[in-house]
């Protein structure tokens, strides 16, 4: 039973919250399709269009080699010969250096990664640790001519592929049948790249950069049906805001978009002729405005082919006032201190200020950026910074249950006219409150105070909690118990124990406000309740249990690293994301942090560039009106100069009516993220063991729905999985264990919430890291294979499956689980190593906790250092480094990470595959 | 002809189901404003959760009353419909005033077909219960005459 037909509602939204921005058109397409859609647009067709810029011929592989070896450096040439407008280029390059593209699908470095790798079943690599040096030399030069860099120069790669036979690797590469159980090491010892979609090469090299806008599916089912026969989720993962280097920035008078469902246009659109366009959503032809025609970078009229917006899937325009329903916010930012006793007793005060301090310069914002302060123990205090004052005056409230504000005008104030008296505010505030006896915490009567504050402008409040809030309404009680933790059935209070904290969230949404936490606590703090205010308002959490500036240096290390960068990453306001897909898609769930406003319209009052979304998608009509697939995501912000503009990324991916071809496109990083995803939820609708079954049920059925599409000959025996999805399992055990999943009674109940709300919140490429950390062999670090970055060789060691049946005994290990890094460092390493990295002469000696290496003069410490620093600077957050020796109390923390291995009673990868082969068998 | 406290029983149950008709009729209309993006979450909430334990008040009332009228037949058909009510609203998210939908979770596709076809679900019910009772209030009746 269905509701009623929806398609009858053809008004105009009333849209009083959405607004004209994004919302004035959010409705289902209101009519049908003008005229049935055109004959079949297959790949190969689309290339045919004048004006497409094809791969350039010229570039054979000694380029890609050159590619490789200079890959992480910036752009050396513009491939394409486009400058770009308003200082932008092409495809945003990635932040981050790019790794060689190893491309699983075509053929050969599949096989030789096989054949590298110690091939019977069981048979452990032998003791000599050469072995992995040599695979890993081995595989290199046969990564070569199939590697590229994915933003700069897919051209000539194509070319070599867009042939008949390319496409055929492409297909059996993929979905080859694996007998899992006889090939368990299956983790590559390069980075995991994703699949690329099969599409046309014109259309391949436009496709948005996967770290931004990827499908857990690259070719997406044509119908339900087929979806739900593949057992595998679909959905899309998305990090709208990254930092990009290069990034088209279009600012013209007008913003070419479908008349019917608002998409913007974009390179997968049709020209009809000169004067019209069809867009590929909604299949609607479209005007195009004269405008369009006009190449803003050589300053004539042309084919519309060469405007950036069609040139690039990432492009962010200029939006005229028609984008705003009032004018742009000024930066406003609100900082709020808990000063009870606990916070003045972990210092953490006067590293917040001293941080504070030093980057108010850096704070994005122009000369309207407003900022104000407030610290709270069991009363509110405010502070009167207006110009002109001496010195900052301090008001106290404490009349906790009927919140007003003093002199109201008077507590946001301008940061450049009254920068003075911040200065000395900050310098003051940690020595103001060092003898403070107060224990309560009134966070709920200040988080409502500052709604109160910001609501006429909007903006972002960071709140610095550091005890259960326990004085006026808000009030949270301990929910931990010692005595429930060793109840392995189920986790309790993982949801929140209050709904003050999500209406306050709420509340915020509405007046633009996002709620921002750190949160250091030793003791329980319920992040589950307290979160709330974060995960509806757009903001993020952050979490340093066991802060203390003596006891803990590397927690206050990483607090400072963290804060600075909060302070000074780019910043949105107001902000909405919607998203649209090709008619016939809908989306069905969504993940992360925001207000959900409509179907497709999230409400952001802040977006900042580290966090990510999901959305699982669901195939409501077939899609067989056209061999693509598209997804558009836009983002309107206010930026923090007061500019509204609106960021676009846009995907196209080839629909499929075939089993085999979507599990040939199965992108099984983007999978386990999802479901990961999909999984917390499930904790708080049902239990954490029925998460972790569905977890190995999403396993189970996929696996042996992949077995009914082959052949009794194929089929064999063993676990039979397609080569696609070959590190499914191993990823799903990853999962069982990862803190925020494992049923362990060790793991606190902050601690477990605290991880899956990260795991909802980040970008996939740190779910990842959390879930499935990587180890790096660095004892024997050598310049092959290196790549040079900012002038330094950086080494490239393989990486290692988690198991300790690689650790030798003589080695050290670096593992890069997103948060931390941790150095472990076996007995028998040679006392060479121990002495050109930590400088002292044997194993004992190093000591511990060590945070830091030292720095030395020697080619081993170098290539270590270099090694550890180009990972750190990889993500935008710190990573603090633990050097841990094998026999320190600390080792734990490295092992439990050997997801591989039987750990507390929980499976070993091969006796979880042999559990799937039962399941699969039956 | 004597007018019995099952009749008026029957009486009043049938005007009362016509009132949980036009809730249940309301109800599918806000999430069919919900769906086709009419409406804010937050706004639709606040409407919606007002009504919930009204619907259940009068529809557990009119039971308690058949059940003193002695017609256990009635009964056994409403007794469900109370159950599945009571367990969903056991089962209600954290929420500090009357009501089951929280605006944050209600526009995912799950929670939002469950709504829908819960609301088409208890349309169905009350109009066929709405012409039991007519036919029921008519038996009753007839056969106190005899």
């Amino acid at each position: 039973m269905s509701g009623p037909p929806t398609g009858a509602m053809t008004g105009p939204p009333t849209g009083a919250m959405t607004g004209p921005p994004t919302g004035a058109m959010s409705g289902p397409p209101t009519g049908a399709p003008t005229g049935p859609p055109g004959p079949q647009t297959g790949a190969p067709t689309m290339g045919q269009f004048p004006g497409q810029p094809v791969g350039s011929p010229t570039m054979g592989p000694p380029t890609n080699m050159a590619n490789l070896t200079s890959m992480s450096g910036p752009p050396t040439q513009d491939m394409q010969g486009r400058g770009g407008v308003g200082g932008g280029g092409l495809t945003g390059k990635r932040a981050y250096p790019q790794y060689p593209n190893q491309t699983p699908m075509s053929g050969p470095p599949l096989p030789g990664q096989m054949a590298g790798q110690p091939q019977p079943a069981g048979s452990q690599p032998g003791p000599t640790a050469g072995v992995p040096n040599d695979t890993y030399g081995q595989q290199r030069p046969q990564q070569i001519p199939n590697a590229q860099s994915y933003a700069q120069s897919p051209n000539q790669y194509e070319n070599s592929l867009s042939g008949g036979m390319g496409k055929l690797n492409i297909q059996q590469g993929d979905t080859r049948p694996l007998n899992l159980l006889q090939n368990r090491h299956v983790l590559p010892s390069t980075p995991v790249e994703p699949p690329k979609p099969n599409l046309s090469p014109e259309y391949r090299k436009l496709v948005c950069n996967p770290d931004i806008f990827r499908t857990t599916l690259t070719s997406i089912p044509q119908t339900q049906q087929l979806l739900n026969k593949s057992k595998l989720p679909l959905g899309i993962l998305i990090h709208p805001f990254k930092d990009l280097t290069h990034l088209p920035v279009i600012q013209s008078s007008v913003i070419v978009r479908c008349r019917s469902c608002r998409t913007y246009i974009n390179p997968f659109v049709q020209f009809v002729d000169h004067r019209r366009w069809k867009c590929n959503l909604c299949y609607r032809i479209n005007d195009l405005p004269d405008e369009f025609n006009f190449d803003p970078v050589t300053r004539t009229y042309g084919e519309p082919q060469r405007r950036p917006e069609i040139k690039s899937s990432t492009i962010e325009f200029i939006a005229p006032s028609e984008y705003m329903l009032r004018p742009p916010q000024p930066a406003t930012y609100l900082f709020m201190f808990d000063v009870c006793f606990n916070a003045v007793e972990s210092g953490y005060l006067s590293v917040a200020c001293q941080v504070l301090l030093e980057e108010l310069d850096k704070l994005p914002g122009d000369a309207r950026t407003m900022i104000g302060f407030v610290t709270f123990d069991s009363t509110l205090h405010f502070y009167n910074l207006q110009e002109g004052l001496s010195r900052p005056s301090m008001m106290v409230v404490s009349d906790i249950d009927d919140i007003f504000l003093p002199c109201p005008n008077d507590l946001l104030v301008n940061l450049q006219e009254s920068k003075e008296l911040i200065q000395e505010l900050l310098t003051q505030l940690p020595s103001m409150f060092s003898g403070n006896k107060e224990t309560q915490s009134a966070l709920g009567p200040a988080l409502q105070s500052a709604l109160k504050l910001m609501s006429p402008i909007g903006g972002r409040v960071t709140v610095f909690q550091s005890s259960l809030p326990s004085h006026g309404p808000g009030t949270l009680k301990s929910r931990e118990d010692m005595s429930q933790r060793t109840n392995s059935k189920d986790i309790p209070n993982l949801g929140p124990a209050t709904d003050f904290y999500k209406k306050m969230s709420l509340d915020c949404s509405a007046q633009q406000i996002s709620v921002d936490l750190f949160l250091f606590a030793n003791n329980y703090i319920d992040i589950a309740s307290l979160s709330c205010v974060s995960k509806f308002s757009g903001g993020c959490v952050n979490y340093y249990p066991a802060f203390h500036t003596v006891r803990t240096p590397a927690e206050v290390e990483r607090f400072e690293n963290d804060f600075r960068r909060y302070l000074t990453r780019k910043i949105g306001f107001e902000a909405v994301m919607r998203i649209r897909c090709t008619k016939g898609l809908s989306i069905h769930t969504f993940h992360g942090n925001f207000f959900v406003r409509s179907t497709d319209l999230l409400s952001l009052p802040n977006i900042n560039p580290d966090a990510g979304f999901a959305m699982q998608m669901s195939i409501e009509d077939s899609l067989n009106d056209s061999p693509l697939a598209c997804f558009q995501a836009a983002l309107l912000y206010t930026s923090s100069k007061g500019e509204r503009r609106i960021r676009v990324h846009t995907l196209c991916l080839p629909v499929t009516n075939q089993l085999s071809e979507v599990y040939a496109g199965a992108d099984t990083q983007g999978i386990v993220s999802l479901l990961s995803r999909m999984a917390v939820d499930r904790t708080l609708t049902a239990t954490i063991v029925d998460a972790r079954d569905a977890l190995v049920n999403v396993c189970i059925d996929s696996l042996s729905a992949f077995k009914t599409t082959l052949s009794s000959g194929q089929a064999g025996v063993g676990l039979i999985g397609p080569n696609s999805l070959r590190l499914l399992p191993l990823y799903t055990l990853a999962m069982l264990k990862c803190t925020a999943f494992k049923l362990s009674s060790s793991v606190r109940l902050d601690e477990r919430v605290f991880a899956m709300d990260m795991l909802k919140y980040h970008p996939m490429i740190y779910t990842m890291l959390m879930i499935h950390p990587t180890l790096y062999p660095v004892h024997e670090l050598s310049d092959e294979g290196a790549i040079s970055h900012d002038d330094q060789t950086i080494p490239q060691p393989p990486i290692l499956s988690l198991s300790s049946e690689h650790l030798f005994k003589n080695g050290a290990y670096l593992m890069d689980r997103g948060d931390a890094l941790y150095l472990y460092i076996n007995r028998e390493v040679s006392p060479n190593f121990i002495q050109s990295v930590f400088d002292v002469p044997d194993f004992q000696s190093i000591g511990e906790p060590m945070h830091e290496l030292p720095e030395l003069d020697n080619a081993v410490s170098d290539r270590l250092r270099n090694f550890i620093q180009y990972l750190e600077e990889k993500r935008p957050f710190h990573a603090p480094l633990h050097v841990i020796r094998e026999d320190s109390r600390m080792r734990i923390l490295f092992l439990r990470h050997l997801v591989e291995d039987r750990s507390e009673s929980v499976m070993s990868y091969y006796e979880f595959l042999q559990h799937l082969q039962k399941e699969v068998g039956k | 002809m004597a007018f019995t406290f099952a009749a008026f029983c029957y009486l009043l149950a049938m005007i009362l189901s016509a009132v949980l008709i036009f809730f249940a009729i309301y109800h599918i209309i806000a999430f069919d404003e919900l769906k086709t993006d009419y409406k804010n979450p937050i706004d639709q909430c606040n409407s919606l959760n007002p009504l919930v334990l009204p619907e259940y008040i009068i529809h557990i009332f009119f039971t308690v009353l058949f059940l003193f009228a002695g017609q256990i037949g009635t009964v056994a058909l409403n007794v469900p419909l109370i159950a599945y009510n009571v367990y969903r609203y056991v089962n209600r998210p954290v929420m500090s005033q009357p009501g089951l939908y929280d605006p944050t979770t209600i526009m995912n596709a799950d929670v939002l077909s469950r709504c829908m076809r819960e609301g088409w679900i208890k349309l169905a019910f009350f109009l066929l219960s709405f012409f039991y009772y007519l036919y029921s209030m008519i038996y009753v009746l007839v056969s106190s005459t005899s």
